[in-house]
């Protein structure tokens, strides 16, 4: 039998149920090995045993009492973006280093109405702004299958828990990419569900129009149980979609004969590593071996102009989210100052990182007098083609097949000083966050054992039929049984 | 689109975001070369096209008006820079 924090979801579940396993024991599993790694890793910004210990032993009597549900004694880690009721929520920055929320998230909320375990927060880009979470303010999390790469990110702290087996599951946020790229670059399964799907309450925004939670999960199984838990309307937040939830299990068939899918070749952008679009090759034919239709001459060719209208309407709704850190109410304030202004400009100045202001500034100018129309009102009217474009798309397909990224991981230091060649690495995802649509990364292969992802992208409210053809891949291939040497070091006895 | 020292310190200003002489030169040509690559979208022609602001088309979101229970003052305040009684205490507004 797998040591017991290699197991997934479903198996763990399966053993609580039997009683075979205890909550704490499972609890106790995970925690000793996630200290071992974190030496390695650094996917925690902050643990939380004796809260998660506190909650295991309340699963138990939830377990022996006959109320079992499937996340119910299941060690999860929370991206530091969610906000956690009495445990600190830093988003990775200094600025809210000491931050405890005083309320739950909606998800967390749902999370703890199934009795999960909550081992504690996860690293990430501060403010989720970044695809390498070296943009942290804290350390940077490192890649499980080279220590000296990048875990991707924003959520790099979550895909990087879930690989190395410190959790059995973990939550992340995605605006660009921020599940996706990361859950690719650490060989794990990351869905980034339609906007409005899961309740951003208690999300600390970045991008309002864009941010989503999702899950990140070993498997496609265990991620359509995440999504049956955290799914569904909530009166919190005005724009969560009030659309019945599935039960997403029942779509993980192997069978997906005659499903329509297309291959925009828009996505295998110049620049993309050429081992990449190989092992893509590879994936494409496996789903057309296993009896789905592929049509390749798919052209979305308004994807050229997505990371444009992304890095204009991303950085200005930040800016207008992000003025809120003033010193006042919560987080760090600058002491040192003479007047009011001067307090609030030095507050941000040591607070928020070089990324931050970055988009703080590109933000502001996009929505500043004389430029607006420009900039922000012409994002906002490609956007609408964009949206339009993936419409007509789905009218011919059931789901849209792309690399999730056009490289292998980079490595750490290669692109912070290049904000340009950093956005790049996002430019299969962003398109997916513009246009609100449900895209899910699976292991897809490896290039001299460095993982990269495929991504499926499905209709709006329509994560079904990706879960679908995402669980029939999985089951073909066998990439997502690989694991990252290092996380094999046993427990002792 | 080349930007001014002058131009950063005045985003700087509407942001109301300190920034040392070091950053105002690095974000001068960082933000300048960000700008390089929006020059693209004028290649679309967007004349009757209307704007979208989220993608899910949802409308008029509304509740009804009542008091529901909130978080007590304490909980609130517990995270508050600087406090005094059950308030923020905040710098002189007007001087």
């Amino acid at each position: 039998m797998s040591e017991l924090h290699q197991l997934t979801i479903s198996h763990a579940h399966q053993l609580l149920k039997e009683k075979k396993i205890s909550a704490v024991e499972l609890t106790e599993a995970c925690l000793a090995h996630l200290a071992k790694m974190e030496r390695k890793v650094q996917a925690c910004v902050t643990t939380c045993e004796d809260v998660a210990l506190e909650q295991a032993r309340e699963a138990d009597k939830a377990i022996s009492s006959g109320k079992i549900q499937p996340l119910t004694g299941i060690p999860a880690l929370i991206k530091d973006v969610i906000c956690t009721r009495g445990i600190k929520t830093t988003c990775s920055s200094k600025i809210l280093a000491n931050f405890v929320p005083p309320y739950d998230a909606t998800v967390i909320e749902k999370l703890k109405r199934a009795k999960t375990v909550i081992l504690g927060k996860a690293n990430m880009d501060e403010f989720a702004m970044g695809s390498s979470t070296e943009n942290s303010a804290f350390f940077p999390t490192k890649n499980p299958w080279d220590l000296n790469r990048v875990p991707g990110g924003s959520s790099g702290g979550s895909a990087t828990a879930v690989a190395t087996d410190e959790a059995i599951y973990a939550l992340g946020s995605d605006t660009g990419g921020s599940i996706r790229q990361p859950a690719g670059f650490c060989s794990v399964v990351g869905l980034k569900p339609t906007y409005g799907r899961v309740s951003r309450y208690g999300l600390v925004a970045f991008a309002s129009s864009l941010d989503q939670i999702g899950p990140l999960t070993k498997n496609v199984t265990d991620c359509a149980l995440v999504l049956n838990a955290i799914a569904g309307h909530d009166p919190q937040d005005s724009t969560s979609a009030p659309n019945p939830v599935p039960d997403y299990t029942r779509s993980l068939n192997t069978d997906i004969k005659g499903m329509r899918i297309g291959i925009p070749k828009d996505y295998f952008v110049e620049g993309m590593q050429p081992e990449v679009r190989d092992g893509m090759e590879v994936a494409i034919k496996k789903l057309q071996g296993l009896g789905a239709e592929v049509d390749r001459e798919v052209s979305l060719p308004l994807t050229r102009y997505a990371l444009a209208v992304y890095y204009i309407i991303a950085p200005s709704e930040a800016s207008a989210n992000l003025a809120r850190y003033d010193g006042v109410k919560y987080g760090f304030s600058s002491q040192d100052a003479g007047n009011m202004w001067e307090a609030m400009e030095k507050t941000k100045q040591f607070g928020f990182g070089a990324e931050v202001k970055r988009r703080i500034m590109l933000g502001t100018y996009a929505l500043s007098a004389g430029y607006y129309d420009a900039y922000y009102l012409k994002a906002q009217k490609v956007r609408t083609l964009i949206i339009k474009e993936f419409k007509d798309a789905f009218e011919k397909y059931d789901a849209l097949v792309t690399p999730t990224s056009p490289t292998v991981p980079f490595k750490l230091g290669e692109k912070v000083d290049d904000p340009v060649q950093m956005y790049l690495s996002d430019v299969c995802t962003l398109p997916i966050n513009i246009a609100g649509l449900p895209a899910i990364s699976v292991p897809a292969g490896f290039v001299n054992d460095l993982p990269f992802g495929m991504q499926i992208i499905g209709k709006p409210f329509d994560e079904e039929t990706i879960l679908h053809i995402a669980f029939a891949y999985e089951q073909a291939t066998d990439w997502h049984k690989n694991k990252p040497p290092i996380s094999k070091i046993s427990q002792p006895s | 689109m080349k930007l001014s020292r002058e131009e950063v310190q005045h985003i700087a200003l509407l942001a109301r975001l300190g920034l040392s002489e070091d950053e105002i030169e690095k974000f001068r040509i960082q933000l300048s070369d960000i700008l390089e690559n929006f020059e693209i979208l004028k290649q679309l022609d967007t004349t009757d096209i209307s704007p979208t602001a989220q993608s899910i088309a949802l409308q008029n979101v509304l509740r009804q008006d009542e008091a529901k229970k909130s978080y007590s003052a304490e909980d609130i305040l517990a995270n508050a820079p600087q406090r005094e009684g059950n308030c923020f205490k905040v710098r002189a507004v007007l001087e």
